[in-house]
């Protein structure tokens, strides 16, 4: 009983900062995850005039990482303008990595250990890390390790042409060999999600980021980068029409809805979140945009079990729900990660089936349905693009912002992420 | 920055010898050095009531005073004229300075002291105290090696504290762009004590310390300069540029430990934005400098609405709705509160292909006369300063023939520099210059252009 009767405090989202997302192989090709990360936290530096200050953490990561990075967060504090005795580790949790860093900031802060800390994640799509072939590394180990010229020369005669050919990342889940476009297509078939649903949630996504650059809602949250000043996956004249011409891309014959137009592209790009307590907020002299009020992660057992690889967040929010004693219904914002379009509607669909929810979910009664027009309100992945570990940064930071303009209500944050995993949060604006 | 080979060439012993007229080197402020490097002659014509605490002030920043000119070079010569009321008094002046002149140092520094024409008693006095004018404005075009000549015109019951933060800029290496200027300085606005009074004296190296300043279209160019010449003399910075140059923006908060506010000026609700930001995250603002600009040259018989329009929005309507609302507003102002304007030399002399740009940079000289009154009331002053040709990144892409031609028309014949416009800022922006308000200061070497 001794850590429920523990004091904890509100920790308070006080603002972000990401560079605009860019296209894989585009304007970012040759950043690197440090370089984005770096520039995504002096911007931040910049933003709320941190040069020399000293941060209680700082916690990021990047799902495609060198080896050379193994230290990224801590490297990209040293080539900031905080104080280097700011600390800093890494995280990863696939697609989950940014809001995973952000719920660890979070809970130090309401536990009283940090006073302040920043959170996120980064990605690069284009500077991947390339490896060496698996032969050709175990040779290469067992040379370094080798003490005679002849155990040497043993080795070097096991080399072989064909271990040029390098090990190259896969987006692909490693225990199923399947894509995850073809393993949301497989949940998409399951929940007879439509491909207009699903091309008008893309078009939806398009239009709502496009009018909050129009507005300036991002002028306190995106710095520009490398000559970009918006996320150059955004097409705002999109359309429900063109994207009716696109060829699906995943999933096969009249099942097939899935196309390039409503699934995310490889995205290069880098997002951060500033938390700390509210008395650290006020004696800076910095808003308070939102309280972090709780979290929770679930997984699926998608190889073996029925459940699709990204539907582990169904499962997290209606615990997250019960703890906290909330409705689906009582929130202002949702902020569901499009990683594709069938992956919101299907999570959608699976908290409105009442089977569904009795079987799998142990309710009583489903989650219910949620109104729309709350959902994703100035755009997410499909039009911004998803660098894997910066889009929970991106959300955390964008969701607070939209509560403090509203100035009161929640908001949900769901993303699900590689491994049957997923991660959800709950946001509440400050009164 | 400055990218002026002649200048370079003409420093070296090969040009000498060939007869090429130097272009001279200008000493310019580095933090540490003194006032002056050398003495100075600080003498005055009748009873002038500056001399004294002028020469204090250089003794105190470690020169010693002459009161003639002898053989030793004259770092600054500073003539007190303001009790000159007859011809006899100007012809005393000649006097004076017809032997000073001849040993003014390179950088050297003349400044006169004059009263108020509008104040003179009777015709003759003030015709003298015009004639300074034409006598200062002429000397500055005589002197060489980068000597520059000043005048303050000081308003009768203006007490010497009003004029010291002039005094110490025109002395300085901080004015060393200024040159051929006339400053008339009044009785501070605000309270009558002025708010750094003799208990609390100003840092020289440090002037604007605790001072908030927020720099428009600070990102590059003469803001970034002005943002890293004011937190270098002590004020907190906050760099405002369009959300599209927040990248440099950044560096420059960074560098000048300062924060940026992406904003464009030009949105609707660009000033409550801004005074929103400056009222929660700094508790109000003492020093505003609008130097956000654009150009869209073309000549008027082929100017569209959208030419014009875009830069009348950024370099003009803006400061306007700006001011306008800093004046409104109670809560964000703060006493001793500065506004500095960048007009151009455009908007004095005009220039060919730049019709929008001059509207908007002299209509800026406008607002500046017209809200003097206004915000002295608020114990606020705004003033402008209007840049000649500065060695920036868009003066590197003209032609060079335009370029040569921009850069050698002025008495120091160069161009000046960012740091140049800055320091003057810097200037104004000094709780202790409430004496300097309505006025339009040159930074252009004095040049020929709209003079």
């Amino acid at each position: 009983m001794a850590a429920k009767t523990r004091q904890t405090r509100q920790a308070a989202v006080i603002g972000g900062n990401r560079i605009p997302f860019a296209r894989a192989n585009g304007k970012y090709a040759r950043a690197s995850n440090l370089d984005m990360l770096t520039a995504t936290l002096d911007g931040l530096v910049a933003r709320y005039g941190l040069a020399g200050e000293r941060l209680g953490e700082v916690v990021a990561g990047a799902v495609l990482k060198h080896s050379r990075d193994f230290n990224l967060t801590r490297e990209a504090v040293l080539g900031s303008r905080l104080a280097p005795s700011t600390p800093a580790y890494d995280v990863q949790q696939a697609c989950g990595t940014g809001l995973e860093a952000a719920i660890a900031v979070s809970n130090k802060i309401r536990l009283g250990q940090i006073e302040s800390g920043v959170a996120g994640g980064v990605d690069t799509a284009s500077d991947a890390p390339i490896a060496v072939n698996e032969d050709l590394r175990r040779i290469l180990v067992a040379l370094n390790g080798a003490r005679s010229a002849s155990a040497r020369l043993k080795l070097l005669g096991k080399l072989r042409p064909g271990q040029i050919v390098p090990e190259i990342p896969q987006n692909s889940e490693p225990r199923t060999g399947l894509s995850m476009g073809e393993h949301a297509a497989i949940t998409a078939k399951e929940w007879g999600v439509s491909r207009e649903a699903q091309d008008e949630l893309a078009a939806a996504s398009h239009r709502h980021l496009a009018a909050a650059y129009d507005r300036g809602f991002f002028d306190d949250l995106v710095t520009p980068y490398l000559g970009v000043t918006r996320d150059d996956n955004l097409r705002p004249d999109s359309s429900v029409e063109k994207l009716a011409k696109l060829k699906p891309v995943f999933g096969r014959g009249e099942d097939a809805t899935m196309t390039a137009g409503n699934s995310t592209p490889l995205t290069d790009g880098s997002a951060l979140v500033l938390l700390g307590s509210d008395e650290w907020a006020a004696e800076h002299k910095l808003p308070v945009l939102a309280h972090f009020v709780d979290a929770e992660t679930a997984a699926v057992d998608y190889v073996h079990g029925r459940d699709g690889l990204l539907t582990a967040p169904v499962y997290a929010v209606p615990r997250l729900l019960e703890r906290n004693g909330l409705t689906l219904q009582d929130f202002d914002f949702y902020e569901i990660h499009e990683a594709f379009a069938s992956t919101v509607l299907a999570t959608l669909k699976a908290w409105e089936d009442p089977a569904f929810s009795k079987e799998r979910l142990g309710l009583d009664s489903p989650l219910g349905s949620i109104d729309r027009s709350r959902l994703n309100v100035n755009g997410s992945s499909l039009a911004a693009g998803h660098p894997f570990a910066a889009t929970g940064g991106r959300i955390v930071a964008s969701l607070a912002k939209a509560l403090h303009e509203k100035g009161s209500g929640r908001g949900l944050i769901s993303i699900c992420a590689a491994g049957g995993q997923g991660v959800v949060a709950i946001l509440e604006a400050v009164k | 920055m400055s990218n002026d080979r002649l200048r370079d060439f003409s420093n070296t012993g090969i040009a000498g010898r060939l007869g090429v007229p130097r272009v001279p080197l200008l000493r310019r402020h580095e933090p540490g050095r003194p006032l002056l490097p050398g003495p100075a002659l600080v003498s005055a014509v009748g009873a002038g009531r500056f001399a004294k605490p002028i020469g204090a002030l250089v003794e105190e920043s470690g020169q010693s005073v002459v009161e003639s000119a002898g053989e030793d070079k004259l770092a600054a010569v500073v003539l007190d004229l303001t009790a000159a009321a007859s011809l006899a008094d100007l012809a005393a002046a000649q006097q004076i300075l017809t032997p000073a002149v001849r040993k003014i140092a390179p950088s050297g520094r003349l400044l006169v002291l004059g009263p108020e024409p509008a104040e003179a008693s009777t015709g003759e006095a003030a015709a003298v105290a015009q004639a300074l004018d034409g006598l200062v404005r002429s000397i500055g075009k005589e002197l060489r090696a980068g000597a520059t000549a000043n005048l303050l015109v000081v308003a009768a019951d203006a007490l010497p504290a009003a004029v010291d933060s002039s005094v110490r800029f025109f002395l300085s290496a901080r004015s060393a762009y200024v040159d051929g200027q006339v400053v008339h300085v009044g009785v501070p606005v605000g309270a009558p004590q002025d708010p750094v009074g003799m208990d609390d004296p100003i840092d020289p190296d440090r002037p604007l310390a605790g001072r908030v300043a927020v720099v428009t279209g600070a990102a590059r160019g003469i803001g970034a300069a002005i943002a890293d010449t004011l937190a270098r003399d002590g004020a907190s910075i906050v760099a405002v540029d369009i959300p599209a140059a927040g990248e440099n923006l950044a560096k420059v908060a960074n560098r000048t430990a300062g924060v940026a506010l992406q904003l464009d000026i030009t949105a609707a609700d660009a000033p409550e934005r801004l005074l929103g930001h400056l009222r929660e995250r700094h508790g109000g603002v003492d020093l505003v400098v609008h130097n956000a600009g654009i150009t869209r040259d073309k000549l008027l018989a082929n100017m569209d609405a959208a030419r014009w329009d875009s830069v009348l929005a950024v370099n003009l309507a803006a400061q306007l709705r700006i001011n306008d609302a800093l004046l409104t507003d109670e809560t964000v102002l703060r006493e001793a509160g500065r506004i500095v304007c960048v007009s151009s030399q455009s908007g004095i002399a005009g220039n060919r292909g730049q019709t929008n740009y001059a509207a908007s940079k002299a209509g800026i000289i406008g607002m500046v006369r017209a809200y003097a009154p206004r915000f002295a009331e608020r114990g606020a002053t705004i003033n402008a300063v209007a840049p000649g040709f500065i060695e920036t990144e868009m003066t590197q892409k003209m032609p060079l023939g335009t370029r040569e031609a921009g850069r050698r028309v002025n008495s120091l014949r160069q161009g000046g520099l960012p740091v140049d416009v800055a320091e003057t800022i810097g200037w104004l922006g000094q709780s202790s210059s409430g004496g300097v308000n309505g006025q339009v200061v040159r930074v252009c070497g004095q040049s020929i252009l709209g003079a």
